[in-house]
């Protein structure tokens, strides 16, 4: 299965293999934690020089995404820059690219941690967004209702493989990072148990889908 | 000849004793600007190489560092100063011995840079540190001799090729330094002499007197050793028996996890309640000190131990060695049987005891070679290209440098003489600017060019540049405590991937104990002791030997020959099995074996064409595997053949050794495997592209932190030409990835395969089940199992998937 579909509220989400979550009834694609300019950002404070590259390969996979499902609305759920200076460095090809992107759809910025202020690359930036009863923002909130977040970086180990997942119950989705240059945090750490419900779900992401319940990773 | 002067002479008559004759001749060649010294342990070696310092200093040296002596180990740097210490102040001399370590102490690593000892004691690493500070020409520029202690153990690593690069910044800043090097017995003394010397300068090889033959023998068990397994428990009570007739014995294993298991097993049988502890890398700091103080103290009858008891201290009472597991190499058996050397002069003596038949041919074989003098050993390459990133941001750390005057220093690096302008150039680059084709950092030099020299851009990056220096990169290791509220003893470290995969309940031993797993607390595993006589086996990384080429030749021979009149009736029977239930390996054929076995599907090869080509062997004939949709899982190699096993079987094993077909993407597919990767890693930590794991930093944000599989991936896609890839590819050539070796042994086969299928596992590929090092395959079969993985988990939750 490439994609993973469930019922969330009176919605019907689909998770997909790439990390990219598919709301089709309202032709929404939601991905979380670009990180673009992460190597930028390294190096710019006196850390490694990463391999610069990690820019193109994540939005040639969020193309690859846009074009699969025809999204009109693109919600990047924060941490999309790896902080704003990432954003002002960005490559001019890597920049037209985003650009290009962005051109003949909705595209909304949900504010991060890593990236709290508007970029000049246009579209809509929000600290949070509110559609058809469901709320997008970046980190998850205790007492949060019908809510999609990311941040975390979720990820789970089945089978001894790990990779990255999404998470979901009755109140909220958690995204995997979209990102290349990202890392995971353990779906069983106390700060995602203290979020998730003990009935819910993990969605395991790669060259496709597995879904397994929450208490087994 | 060079007479003593009259106060060590005094102190030398005063014990009765004479100087060996090679403690003479390094006297007397105390002004040759290198010097190899190749002596058996316990043969006073170390007195040699210090003999001259003690002499040119005098009863009352100036200040000023005169003689740096480095070693492998911290441990062997202390117990210098010990044993030196000793004999300077009885022959009354004003010299100061200091020894400089990772645990020495802030305030005096500053005293020393300020005010250098005579006499000081170092590790490779300790002294790239140093020479990484802007006082380092004021610290050695009166420094006469270096001592490199070891020195065999040394050149077998990037750590050699890394303290000859700084041999060479010394002999720069001390234009007088003469080279000493201190080496057990080895095969090729010369080619020492050449790692050792300022290149082109000459080095002389003496050789000690190497004492009196070694008795080595079998030990010689009421029970035969088993099928299979890797313990050599059958052995236990033959063991305990020559322990009681021994003052001190030390019981080799190849892995930690056989001393483990072994060393549990024993205790369950030493009804005497005999002093035996176990040391090995994996254990705790503090559990290893107090095993080595039992053990000075002669305290202990016995000590489980592995490649970590290889080095270091002379324990003078230790009159036995026992190996347990086929020594895998022949120099290496050597070497540890000369660690029972109580008497110099007396032959030390040692028992081998094979695990299971398969290695009993090959205990019979190294054997024959230690009698023969045979010693084995695999040429290094060239010094390797991150080691010189390494050290090109050490130089940078301590002064601006020219790139000519520099390139020209590390020409002068043995391991280093052959370097290119270009290769060098390269990795300048690299350090620079991180060398990538897009030039995405030239606004963030880390190094610049000023006037017509290379510095730091920015002064405070060498900080970090210290905090990762050295080139030994551990796989992440987590430390295993006991529970306690206010935090329980460490017991040791094991392996990230390995706690990965224990559940709480779970029980492993580690330290000769079972242990419950409970649960993590930042970063650290806690256990509880648990009483239960079957645990879950260890699995800790274990230095893995691989069996030399050499000694599978013998091997080989030894099958082929038919005449098994050397090997005890049971190993014979063993073979004769063998050759009823299926063939025995023939030269110029090639046997295959298929086989289920618990479930699944397996295919053995015996190529006997060593471990490096096996394992080749084993990544291609998977990916021929993968192909053809027979989901191979993973396999594992020995030097003699490569075991693989999946879901299905192959109808016609010889239709995957298609040597066009092998070729074929070859190096498409070397790209995308784990040994790259595992390589990459490697390289990149040393090259500076990763910075090591800081335990502040891993608690603090594993979010933040990601796989450098990822890193290789994109490197591999986007710039498959850079130095990293071409370092990470020379690397995997050389050390795992031996390409025309399978070329030759399918040349030489011919398309002469011997397929035999059998119905359940055959009694030559019976021990391969237990080898380390078990490489998977992420590929379709791996998809497989997480989702019936993921169906069973949902199932067991009473959900629908």
């Amino acid at each position: 299965m490439n994609n993973h579909d469930f019922p969330f509220g009176d919605h019907s989400l689909s998770a997909r293999a790439s990390g990219a979550l598919w709301w089709s009834a309202r032709g929404v694609l939601v991905v979380s934690d670009l990180h673009l300019g992460k190597s930028d950002r390294m190096a710019r404070r006196g850390g490694t020089f990463l391999p610069p590259y990690e820019t193109q390969d994540t939005l040639s996979r969020l193309e690859a995404e846009i074009e699969a499902t025809g999204a009109r609305t693109v919600i990047c759920l924060g941490d999309s820059f790896d902080d704003l200076g990432a954003e002002q460095n960005l490559h001019p090809d890597m920049r037209d690219w985003i650009l290009r992107l962005m051109a003949g759809r909705e595209w909304i910025w949900v504010e991060g941690n890593h990236d709290p202020g508007p970029t000049d690359l246009g579209g809509t930036h929000r600290a949070e967004v509110a559609l058809d009863g469901l709320t997008f923002r970046h980190i998850a909130t205790d007492d949060g209702m019908a809510e999609l977040s990311g941040h975390y970086h979720p990820k789970a180990r089945i089978a001894g493989i790990a990779r990255p997942c999404f998470l979901y119950d009755a109140r909220r989705v958690i995204l995997p990072a979209f990102g290349t240059y990202t890392g995971g945090l353990r779906a069983g750490s106390d700060v995602l148990s203290g979020l998730m419900a003990p009935d819910a779900r993990a969605v395991l992401i790669g060259a496709r889908t597995y879904v397994v319940p929450y208490g087994a990773c | 000849m060079s007479a003593l002067p009259p106060y060590i002479q005094d102190w030398f008559d005063a014990r009765n004793w004479d100087l060996h004759p090679h403690q003479q001749a390094m006297l007397d060649r105390a002004d040759a600007p290198a010097t190899l010294l190749v002596a058996p342990t316990g043969g006073g070696k170390t007195l040699a190489g210090f003999l001259p310092t003690l002499v040119e200093l005098g009863a009352e040296p100036d200040a000023g560092l005169h003689t740096l002596y480095i070693s492998p180990l911290k441990a062997l740097a202390n117990d210098i100063r010990r044993n030196l210490t000793t004999p300077i102040t009885e022959m009354g001399l004003n010299i100061r011995v200091e020894d400089r370590t990772g645990d020495t102490s802030q305030t005096t690593r500053k005293r020393q840079r300020a005010d250098p000892p005579h006499i000081l004691l170092t590790t490779p690493e300790s002294l790239a540190l140093l020479l990484s500070y802007p006082d380092a020409p004021k610290i050695f520029a009166g420094l006469q001799r270096v001592v490199v202690d070891e020195i065999h153990a040394l050149a077998e690593s990037k750590r050699g090729d890394q303290l000859m690069l700084c041999l060479s910044r010394l002999s720069t800043l001390a234009p007088d330094l003469r080279r000493v090097g201190l080496s057990a017995t080895v095969e090729d003394p010369a080619a020492l002499a050449t790692f050792l010397a300022r290149h082109p300068d000459p080095c002389a090889v003496l050789h000690a007197d190497p004492g009196p033959a070694p008795d080595i023998d079998m030990l010689h068990t009421d029970a035969p050793p088993p099928w299979s397994g890797g313990g050599g428990t059958y052995a236990i009570p033959a063991i305990l028996e020559q322990v009681k007739a021994h003052q001190t014995t030390l019981i080799f294993h190849n892995t930690r996890a056989q001393a483990e298991i072994f060393f549990h097993a024993l205790w369950l049988a030493n009804e005497d309640a005999l002093p035996i502890a176990i040391h090995h890398g994996s254990l705790s700091r503090e559990q290893r000190d107090r095993v080595e103080a039992a053990m000075v103290a002669g305290q202990l009858r016995a000590v489980v131990c592995t490649g970590s008891l290889d080095l270091g201290i002379d324990w003078g009472n230790v009159d036995l060695v026992v190996q347990v597991g086929a020594p895998k190499n022949v120099k290496r058996l050597v070497q540890r049987i000369g660690r029972a050397n109580h008497r110099y002069n007396a032959p030390s003596k040692a028992r081998l005891v094979p695990a299971n038949r398969f290695e009993v041919v090959e205990c019979v074989a190294a054997l024959e070679a230690v009698r023969d003098g045979d010693l084995d050993g695999d040429t290094r390459g060239d010094g390797p290209l991150d080691v010189l990133c390494q050290h090109i941001m050490i130089m940078a750390a301590s002064a601006p440098f020219s790139a000519g005057d520099l390139f020209d220093e590390v020409r002068r690096a043995g391991p280093y003489h052959r370097l290119s302008r270009a290769d060098f150039d390269d990795c300048l680059t690299f350090v620079a600017t991180g060398g990538y084709a897009l030039r995405a950092y030239d606004k963030y030099q880390r190094l610049q060019m000023r006037g017509d020299l290379w510095q730091l851009r920015d002064p405070r990056t060498a900080s970090q540049i210290r905090m990762n220096i050295g080139t030994i990169v551990d796989s992440e290791m987590m430390k295993v405590r006991l529970k306690h509220r206010r935090g329980g003893a460490p017991l040791g470290e094991v392996e990230e991937a390995f706690a990965a995969t224990l559940s709480t309940g779970d029980t492993f031993l580690i330290g000769g104990q079972i242990v419950r797993y409970e649960g993590l607390r930042e970063m650290t595993l806690e256990v509880t002791p648990n009483h239960s006589k079957t645990p879950k086996i260890a699995v800790f990384s274990g230095t893995k030997f691989a069996t030399s080429t050499q000694l599978s030749d013998r091997v080989m021979g030894m099958l082929h020959r038919g005449d098994w009149s050397a090997l005890p009736a049971h190993t014979a029977d063993w073979l004769n099995l063998q050759k009823q239930v299926s063939r025995l390996p023939a030269p110029d054929r090639l046997l295959i074996e298929t086989f289920p076995h618990d479930g699944r599907a397996h295919t053995c090869v015996y190529g006997f064409a060593g471990r490096n080509a096996q394992q080749t062997l084993g990544l291609l004939l998977t990916q021929q595997m993968e192909l053809a949709g027979l989901n191979p899982l993973g396999f594992v190699s020995t030097d003699y053949a490569t075991l693989i096993w999946g879901l299905d079987l192959p109808p016609d094993p010889g239709a995957l050794l298609s040597m066009d077909q092998m070729r074929d993407g070859f190096q498409d597919w070397l790209n995308g495997n784990a040994v790259m990767k595992r390589t990459f890693r490697g390289c990149a930590v040393i090259a500076g592209l990763i910075e090591r794991n800081t335990p502040g930093r891993r608690k603090s944000g594993r979010q933040a932190t990601f796989s450098s599989d990822i890193l290789y991936d994109t490197l591999h896609k986007y710039d498959p030409g850079h130095l990293l890839m071409r370092i990470t590819r020379d690397q995997a050539h050389e050390g795992l990835v031996d390409f025309g070796r399978i070329e030759q042994m399918l040349t030489r086969v011919a398309g002469r395969i011997d397929h035999v299928a059998l119905n359940r596992v055959s009694p030559l590929a019976a021990p391969l089940f237990l080898e380390a090092g078990k490489i998977p395959i992420k590929g379709a079969a791996q998809e497989t199992m997480l989702a019936r993985a993921a169906e069973q988990a949902m199932a067991a939750a009473g959900l629908a998937p």
